[in-house]
């Protein structure tokens, strides 16, 4: 062990005030509310918000300061929630002042007098700062229905739509203006703003521009009032009747905290958590409403077998561990099972089908990449990502703020990782950190940024990355950091120059995958040539490491086969079984040859949540637990672990593990835990890989083909979109992004507006948007807002595709 | 007594002439000597005369404009900005439609001279929008100045630029308040912003900016002529010079009278040929609405900001608004609350929603509604909101609620009494006479 020496350079420079006649330091800059706190003092307040720029609007923690610090006071009691501490300065809140405490009752009593008396039938009631704070700092009683001839309130119609899933009630707004100053200043989304003044004033939106932000939704959370509610929770329950529990979003690689608010076994609602290293308290309108697919109609709720007939049948979990062990025991003789996992596991699930694989099926055939992948990839990932995170000196969200420079290489953080976003916009406001965008044209969330974008064809990444080192006006240096999305798997020697970069110019990476479940999967070792903790399967002592470890004499010796290898050889009947647990086969490098793979496969293991082609295809099916059901652990891209519990005591709903636990028991190999904890103390017994990292053998890009016909695709996943992880809440899908080809604004002018796109696996048609900055020869769609998919009904991303007008 | 003696026409002294408005009129009369005797001068200096004239603010608050001038931080990098405030909204206040109106040129070049002094190489008028015709005289104005050389590039030879931007408001009385005027010009929703920072160091655009009322701008001209000895031998020991004071209401001659500062109401009344035949003065503003106002009591007073601050209240706009005993003191005060709540821009409580409710009581009160417990609330909605608000809009609308009471509570208690006002509303019009002729 070593101890940290005391870093003086570190020390914050502090002022000494006195608060309510209680001294105390804190640091220079400090507003007089946030002081006032640390001697558990809460002064009242409703506009403010530590997180957003102050405003001094609702003059609900006015303050008397009768020493600004140099001896004089001002005249007027002060709003705190805009007054930075001085040295010597003296405050007065209400708890010693009687003019602090007039001047608030008085705001208080201003601001109940246009505020209807609804609360009984209000969402905030029973969670309103504007409630508590009335009787904590109001009178009993209000003095406007006595006054005159008796007082009068401002009346609205009942609420309005600020978007399909945000409704506005105007008469309990007190116009504090946090939501529309999170619009502006967080995510950049300024669509809704102050309209008309006095009593009259109100949030408005355009009558054109709805309130369409990917993180609409934290406004309704940070409304003080009950002004601000959502359709899907509007009048759904009282939040005294909730039972709250933390969790982990589990939509994307971000780790955002979450509270999950629940009542009798029913998820009413889900809020942003706070976890200042990661999320802060900002979560995306998916990790916010995107729940109820846990309960929709084709949830499985049993295990089924195949019978006879040819049709699945219920079945007992036991009869059906049986008939799973034995299917594949057979088809493991017949040739091997192959392990696909996708990639929404916990930390603990994917290592049980990492462990499942090894020792109950004896193959390396495993891989949770259900997404077009490459051998490059794996090697990228074994040599440079896993086994790393923050205590180990890993890119985090807080070097983002530090960064110089950040280049985004295939990798769009509005749509696929929103707390990334939210954090790099931060870094570009308050930072100066520059974003650079190795991309096809700038998106609205680059332009929310502030990012360059260094324009790059699908394929060119390579060069444009080759490029940036030694390149002044880039500067890519050891201050910078370089995200890396799943998505650059796809282009040939992009990974490898990502890593040439990086070696040549000392910045960091850190590889950001989509999905919640993919670094846990990563580290756990659902690779083809990564063993648990990083343990490269090429090395002979990593091996006897595992299986020293696991208990097992020896572990398969050779590198298995990736998904892509796994398909291929279960169409060519080289593999004969398999099991594959929440994988589309759609979201697949090729979704044909998947379904196919499945359909021709000797024996079939489905663990699923829903019912789906997958499952329907398979001969044994177990029902697996959503995330809400069970405890795990959620490893975000940063190699952050975030560990959770169970919100809802389901026994009926078992998670992956317990089921693999069970097949293998019936295998005669078991696994050696049936519960998360057991899986959890297993893993932690095993530790990282402690030895030599996996290098990686550069990739050569693949030639440009400057003669090809067509343009070159782009594409990915917008935030909001088909996924079935998305089903079920209407009014958030009618807040996505409509699928829309993005074309130059030549080809628009000479084809469009509606654009028919053909590719090597059919035809996609599309209104076409035209993007100024699009690089020539290059088409973006969304890749699953329409169809089946872009995957199954278009082409594979980064291959040519031909374009004509409208619906040809 | 008053008498024509006492009025010192420096910004008034072309108003009567034939096309006041136009350059060569302007210029026959001496118009733009200053600027051409400003230009040979160091931009310091005239910064320096403007301080030692002692001159201050004219649009209501008195702020010396020579010392807002130096705290322009001149080693920022940032381009300076002078913008002027030209959005004339409060009531009762009418000095600077006029001024525009007959003498844009003085504007014009005080402008440029102000502008040069603090380096700034882009002004901005501001004006009201709703005074349409104004906004066509100075921009007329300005672009006579333009093509006579006075302004652009290279003025006069003497290497300095600058131009002038003319700006419509959107009809806000808000934007009279100068940050709130910035976000206006800035393209944004009018209404304030937090401070600091500080106009003159972080203001139009972020950059350092000095904003004065189109009276202040309009002096300077006269400074740099006549010198700053010349200018600080008007006036009283605090209050310099010479000011528009604006007579409207119940007197024989409503009108602008240009006199030294600490002159009184009763020389002002009495160059204005006296209260309305017949009655007597009742109760009069100062300095606008918004500037708690002032009874017979007060008619010795001398009109500059010490004297009026000495008596509760405020110098102001010098608004003076006078009202004779027909006059519902009631009546009045709602009706400039009416305002208030109309105006109020909505960004802080106590305003929004104080001026929202002190319009019931007060209605109520008229009315005869109410109970005398209401006087009492009023008096605590008024200390709820002055010094409590965002900026100045919400103390001035208590201003006239809480003097009235004070000099007239009897007067409140009355229409409780009396079931409605007592008074009867006819009688304080200008047909007044006509009516009682008809009916008689």
């Amino acid at each position: 062990m070593t101890t940290t020496p005391e870093k003086a350079a570190d020390a914050v420079e502090t002022v000494t005030v006195t608060i309510d006649g209680v001294q105390v330091d804190v640091a220079k800059d400090t507003l007089v509310i946030r002081a006032a706190e640390q001697i558990g003092v809460q002064i009242p307040r409703f506009c403010d918000h530590p997180l957003l720029a102050p405003a001094g609007a609702c003059r609900q923690c006015l303050v008397e300061v009768p020493d600004a610090g140099n001896g004089r006071g001002f005249p007027k009691p002060q709003a705190s929630c805009t007054l930075p501490v001085a040295d010597g300065m003296v405050v007065n809140t209400q708890a010693t002042s009687e003019v602090a405490d007039k001047a608030q009752q008085g705001v208080m009593e201003f601001l109940l007098i246009n505020h209807p008396l609804d609360c009984p039938v209000c969402d905030k009631g029973g969670e309103c700062p504007l409630q508590n704070q009335a009787m904590s700092n109001g009178r009993g009683e209000s003095r406007f229905v006595g006054s005159g001839s008796g007082g009068v309130k401002r009346t609205f119609p009942k609420p309005i739509n600020l978007s399909p899933q945000v409704l506005l009630d105007r008469e309990r707004c007190i116009v504090c203006q946090r939501c529309t100053r999170f619009a502006e200043e967080i995510p950049g989304d300024p669509f809704i703003a102050l309209v008309e003044r006095g009593a009259q004033q109100q949030i408005g939106i355009a009558p054109d521009a709805p309130f369409l932000s990917y993180f609409a939704g934290n406004t309704i959370q940070i409304c003080p009032v009950g002004a601000l509610t959502s359709e899907s929770y509007r009048f759904r329950s009282r939040p005294f009747d909730l039972v709250s529990s933390p969790a982990v979003a589990e939509h994307d690689a971000c780790g955002s905290a979450i509270r999950v608010d629940h009542r009798r076994g029913k998820v009413m609602r889900r809020l942003a958590g706070n976890d200042p290293e990661v999320n802060e308290e900002w979560i995306t309108d998916k990790d916010r409403f995107a729940f109820t697919y846990a309960v929709e109609s084709d949830r499985l709720t049993y295990p089924q077998v195949r019978d006879t007939d040819g049709a699945l049948r219920p079945a007992s979990w036991p009869e059906a561990f049986t008939v799973a062990a034995e299917g594949l025991a057979a088809a493991r003789k017949a040739g091997g099972v192959g392990v696909l996992t996708g990639g929404r596991l916990t930390g603990e699930d994917a290592y049980a089908y990492s462990k499942f694989a090894r020792v109950a099926l004896g193959t390396n055939d495993i891989d949770f990449r259900a997404r077009p992948h490459s051998a490059e990839e794996a090697e990228f990932l074994a040599a440079h990502v896993v086994a790393t995170g923050p205590e180990g000196g890993a890119v985090t969200y807080t070097d983002l703020e530090s960064a110089a420079t950040v280049v985004l290489v295939g990798f769009e953080p509005e749509d696929e990782a929103g707390a990334i976003f939210l954090r790099l916009r931060k870094a570009a406001l308050h930072h100066r950190t520059r974003v650079l965008a190795v991309a096809p044209f700038s998106t609205r969330g680059l332009a929310k940024m502030h990012g360059t974008l260094l324009p790059t064809a699908p394929g060119d990444e390579p060069a444009t990355l080759a490029s940036l080192h030694d390149h002044a006006e880039h500067g890519i240096d050891s201050t910078s950091v370089i995200l890396v999305g799943e998505r650059t798997a796809t282009v040939p020697g992009a990974l490898s120059a990502v890593a040439a970069l990086a070696a040549a110019s000392g910045a960091r990476v850190a590889w950001v995958p989509r999905r919640a479940g993919d670094r846990g999967a990563l580290e756990t070792g659902c690779l083809p040539t990564l063993l648990p903790g990083g343990r490269p399967v090429a090395d002979a002592q990593a091996r006897v490491d595992a299986a020293t470890a696991w208990g097992v004499d020896t572990l398969p010796e050779t590198a298995g086969r990736d998904g892509d290898a796994i398909v291929a050889a279960l169409g060519a009947g080289e593999l004969a079984g398999l099991v594959i647990g929440g994988v589309a086969p759609a979201d697949t490098t090729d979704p044909a040859a998947t379904t196919a793979a499945i359909e021709q496969a000797q024996f079939v293991v489905a663990l699923d949540l829903r019912a789906s082609d997958v499952t329907r295809m398979a001969d044994v099916v177990f029902p697996v637990a959503p995330v809400v059901d069970k405890a795990g652990t959620f490893v975000n891209w940063e190699g952050r672990t975030r560990t959770f519990e169970a919100v809802l005591g389901s026994p009926s709903s078992l998670p992956d593990l317990r089921v693999l636990a069970g097949i293998a028991e019936e295998l005669g190999a078991p696994l050696g835990f049936r519960t998360v904890a057991e899986v959890w103390s297993q893993m932690e017994d095993m530790g990282p890989w402690d030895g030599p990292r996996a290098s990686m053998t550069p990739v050569a890009p693949a030639p440009s083909d400057f003669d090809a016909e067509g343009l070159v695709l782009s594409s990915w996943k917008q935030l909001l979109d088909q996924g079935t992880m998305q089903d079920g809440d209407k009014h958030l899908a009618a807040t996505a992004r409509p699928a829309v080809a993005r074309v130059s604004r030549s080809v628009f002018d000479a084809i469009g507006p509606t654009v028919t796109l053909t590719g090597e696996r059919g035809s996609v048609t599309l209104p076409a948007e035209p993007v100024d900055d699009m690089v020539d020869g290059v088409v973006w769609v969304p890749q699953n807002s329409s169809g089946l998919g872009v995957l199954t009904d278009l082409a594979a991303p980064g291959s040519r595709v031909t374009i004509s007008g409208g619906n040809a | 007594m008053g008498s024509v003696d006492t009025l010192t026409p420096v910004l008034t002294k072309d108003w009567g002439t034939e096309r006041s408005w136009t350059l060569p009129v302007y210029e026959s009369r001496g118009g733009y000597a200053s600027l051409k005797k400003a230009l040979t001068m160091a931009q310091d200096d005239i910064i320096t005369a403007v301080k030692d004239s002692g001159l201050r603010g004219r649009g209501g608050a008195g702020f010396p404009t020579g010392i807002k001038w130096s705290f322009i931080p001149q080693d920022n990098p940032k381009p300076k900005y002078l913008v002027v405030n030209a959005d004339e909204s409060e009531p009762g206040t009418c000095k600077d439609t006029p001024l525009m109106m007959a003498s844009p040129h003085l504007l014009v070049e005080g402008v440029i001279i102000s502008s040069y002094a603090i380096r700034a190489h882009t002004a901005f008028i501001y004006i009201r929008g709703e005074i349409l015709h104004v906004i066509r005289r100075v921009q007329a104005a300005v672009a006579e100045a333009y093509a006579a050389g006075h302004l652009g590039k290279n003025i006069h030879g003497s290497g300095y630029d600058l131009d002038i931007v003319v700006h419509a408001g959107a009809g806000a009385y808000i934007c009279g308040e100068e940050t709130a005027l910035l976000e206006g010009l800035e393209g944004r929703r009018g209404q304030p912003r937090l401070r600091p920072p500080f106009p003159a160091v972080a203001g139009l655009y972020a950059s350092p900016t000095v904003i004065n009322n189109v009276e202040s701008i309009a002096s300077v001209p006269s400074i740099i002529e006549h010198g700053a000895d010349w200018f600080s031998s008007m006036g009283t020991e605090k209050s310099k010079g010479y000011g528009i004071f604006s007579l409207s209401g119940h007197v024989t001659n409503p009108g602008q009278y240009e006199a030294p500062l600490g002159i009184t109401l009763r020389e002002l009344i009495d160059l204005s040929g006296g209260i309305r035949a017949g009655h007597r003065l009742k109760f009069w503003t100062p300095g606008g609405s918004s500037t708690p106002l002032l009874t017979d009591e007060h008619l010795d007073l001398p009109l500059d900001f010490e004297g009026m601050a000495g008596a509760g209240t405020m110098l102001g706009t010098r608004a003076i608004q006078l009202f004779d005993e027909t006059t519902c003191v009631v009546r009045a005060v709602l009706r400039w609350t009416e305002f208030y709540k109309h105006e109020s821009c909505g960004k802080c409580t106590p305003c929004r929603e104080g001026t929202w409710w002190l319009v019931q009581t007060l209605t109520a009160i008229e009315q005869g509604k109410g109970s005398e417990s209401d006087l009492d609330l009023l008096l605590d909605q008024c200390d709820n909101i002055l010094g409590r608000s965002f900026c100045a809009l919400g103390d001035g609308a208590t201003s006239p609620i809480s003097s009235s009471i004070q000099y007239f509570r009897d007067e409140y208690l009355a229409h409780l009494t009396h079931g409605g006002c007592p008074l009867d509303p006819a009688a304080s019009t200008v047909w007044a006479s006509s009516l009682t002729r008809s009916g008689a």
